[in-house]
């Protein structure tokens, strides 16, 4: 009887030895979906000897909400939230420091503006990966506006009403719709809010789906003509054959975005994840980056690498006299008035 | 003799014990999860703070406005609602199309009844996201429906039907990914039909009409009653067919408690409407217990 338990002891401690053994080499990316090319991979692989998992989500929400139930156990070893989202994951102890960021041999090549960025100004929690912009994308042979106002998608002309398309998510649009009205990210004015929610409202009757997937499939079936849409992701809708998909850069603005990769608390493979943000900051990497998704970067030095076809990427060339402004991270407050307005939307 | 008898009744605790193990770990356990999280207090980035409140049961009927006035709020009944609704429908419907179904094939001889059934079952071999999706390749513009319809000249070129993004379109999701588990129980129940009554009763001059009713549907009732509850209680919860086939423009209770848990990172609310959700489950579970046993005690009579 003792003789038998022994073996079951061991042989458990062996499984758990094992699993430890084989952890090692090993890193489990979480990113968006679409955002992480093959070849890199395949090339960190090579250098490195590392293999790598990746799986994604569809959100920041998704992400934060994973790592909030997490608690520390999710397996993932890197993640890639947007700027926000990394000051609300170091405010709640959801991500680990990262020592020696600054020291990576890579660390050199992120632009001056892009070191110790507002989000995280002592570059400890994380680094650099794309950048780009939310906004909404027409295509230019249905349509004949020529995207210069925010108004256009949120009140559509008879021509495209029941032909648009927008995000699932309220952030973007919610944001979207204050730089159309003139008010302020995060806004914690009740009328201002009202204004938002009456403008969706209004927007919702010419509305066909809420949606943040397959845009490019829709738009290109022709199902929608006007779409909320990410300008590197048009841009590659544009490559895979909606000719005249064109991004639409209003004069009230366009809603920035900044992801870094960034290490989940509980990460266990601290060593090849530090290997690979390390890797990513490389220019060459970078541009490997930004020719499959189409976003522009930090490294300036990446250009050199840049496909010719992202060298002419005209949807993700920010026009002069275009403002970029970044979204926030909420307090309760303002979260609560979107919410509650997002919900009145859907009721 | 003793001996034994303990043994056995040892032997029965000890070989149930998994499946004690299994529902307590993966339905009780988190359960009590969300029952805990929905008595907590939300926190603004999600997660939960340690402290007891009812504000997630609350915010079901009251809420307080953009500018912070305390007011009835209907709309998550309204949502309450819709879902009801919708859910019926798609249970009336799958009923429609399953019964004669299942008689049908309940008809047949057994090796075409093998046949038929394995093919109902076909579907579940596939994802319901996956099947969902091709449903989204039919109904839409240019897709399966429409290039027929142009084909036959039944529809010109520029104009679509515009099935996609509708409440039928959702419908339409629904009822075709849950009409195997209606078809299966009655026929089940279907298939242990003495045939002999039916020839009774013809030869008692009962027309067909008079034939369903009293003694097809009487006799099937139980896969009937079992039938509808496997299709209404998951499509009470459906989020994925509103999201994908009905463009995600009204919130249907699991689309809305979907959002508390990633958008809204309202986690108490989501987990409050979650209960409430598994308390309208269980009152339509009460429901079907009732009916079975009157349903049994009949029997018993005869």
């Amino acid at each position: 009887m003792k003789e038998k338990l022994l073996k079951i002891l061991v042989s458990i401690s062996f499984l758990f030895f094992s699993t430890s053994v084989f952890a090692a080499g090993k890193l489990n990316l979480y990113n968006w979906a679409d955002y992480t090319p093959e070849d890199l991979i395949e090339k960190f692989e090579k250098e490195t000897g590392i293999s790598v998992t990746v799986d994604t989500y569809d959100s920041n929400e998704t992400l934060l909400a994973k790592l909030q139930a997490g608690g520390g156990s999710t397996g993932y070893d890197l993640a890639v939230p947007s700027q926000h989202f990394v000051e609300i994951m170091i405010k709640e102890g959801l991500i680990e420091k990262v020592d020696g960021i600054k020291d990576m041999p890579n660390y050199k090549y992120v632009a001056d503006q892009f070191q110790g960025p507002s989000f995280d100004p002592n570059q400890d929690y994380s680094t650099p990966w794309q950048m780009g912009s939310a906004s909404w994308a027409y295509r230019a042979d249905s349509y004949s506006g020529d995207g210069s106002s925010m108004m256009e998608f949120f009140k559509p002309s008879d021509e495209v009403c029941g032909k648009v398309a927008v995000f699932k998510s309220p952030e973007e649009v919610v944001n979207m719709a204050h730089l159309a009205l003139g008010s302020s990210f995060c806004s914690e004015d009740p009328n201002e809010m009202q204004a938002v929610m009456d403008l969706l409202i209004e927007q919702k009757k010419c509305v066909a789906v809420y949606s943040s997937e397959g845009i490019n499939e829709r738009l290109m079936s022709g199902e929608v003509i006007m779409h909320a849409h990410w300008d590197g992701y048009s841009q590659v809708g544009k490559w895979e054959g909606v000719d005249d998909l064109t991004y639409a850069y209003p004069k009230e603005g366009v809603v920035g975005w900044f992801d870094s990769l960034v290490m989940p608390k509980g990460a266990k493979n601290v060593e090849e994840a530090k290997a690979f943000m390390n890797f990513v900051m490389h220019p060459e990497n970078m541009a490997m980056l930004s020719n499959f998704a189409a976003y522009a970067n930090a490294i300036p030095e990446s250009s050199k690498y840049l496909s010719d076809d992202m060298k002419n990427a005209t949807n993700i060339q920010v026009p002069d006299g275009i403002p970029v402004k970044f979204g926030q991270a909420c307090n309760k407050e303002s979260q609560a008035l979107i919410d509650k307005v997002w919900t009145k939307l859907m009721q | 003799m003793n001996i034994q008898g303990e043994n056995k009744t040892q032997n029965r605790i000890l070989s149930l014990l998994p499946l004690w193990i299994v529902i307590g770990f993966f339905m009780i356990g988190p359960l009590l999860v969300m029952a805990v999280v929905s008595l907590m207090e939300s926190n603004v980035y999600g997660g939960v703070h340690f402290k007891f409140s009812l504000s997630g049961y609350r915010q079901i009927l009251f809420d307080t406005n953009l500018f912070d006035e305390i007011e009835f709020n209907p709309a998550y009944l309204i949502i309450i609602a819709r879902s009801f609704m919708l859910a019926l429908a798609a249970t009336f419907l799958s009923l429609l199309i399953g019964f004669p179904a299942a008689y049908f094939i309940s008809r047949q001889s057994d090796r075409v009844k093998n046949i038929l059934i394995f093919l109902v079952t076909i579907p579940f071999w596939t994802n319901l996201l996956i099947r969902t999706f091709a449903w989204i390749i039919i109904l839409g513009k240019g897709g399966v429906i429409e290039s027929s319809f142009n084909f036959f000249g039944l529809l010109d070129e520029e104009s679509s039907l515009n099935l996609m993004y509708t409440n039928s379109a959702i419908l339409i999701g629904l009822v075709y990914s849950y009409l195997p588990l209606m078809v299966l129980p009655i026929y089940a129940s279907m298939e242990k039909m003495d045939l002999r009554l039916l020839e009774a009763a013809t030869d008692l001059y009962s027309n067909r009409i008079e034939l369903i009713r009293k003694i097809i549907l009487p006799l099937s009732m139980p896969g009937l009653i079992g039938g509808s509850i496997l299709v209404f209680v998951p499509c009470l919860g459906a989020f994925i067919a509103p999201d994908l086939l009905g463009g995600g423009k009204k919130l249907l209770l699991g689309s809305l408690i979907q959002f508390q848990f990633s958008y809204a990172r309202n986690w108490p609310f989501g987990a409050a409407m979650a209960m409430f959700l598994l308390a309208l489950v269980i009152l339509v579970l009460i429901f079907n217990a009732r009916l079975n046993r009157k349903h049994r005690e009949y029997a018993n009579q005869k």
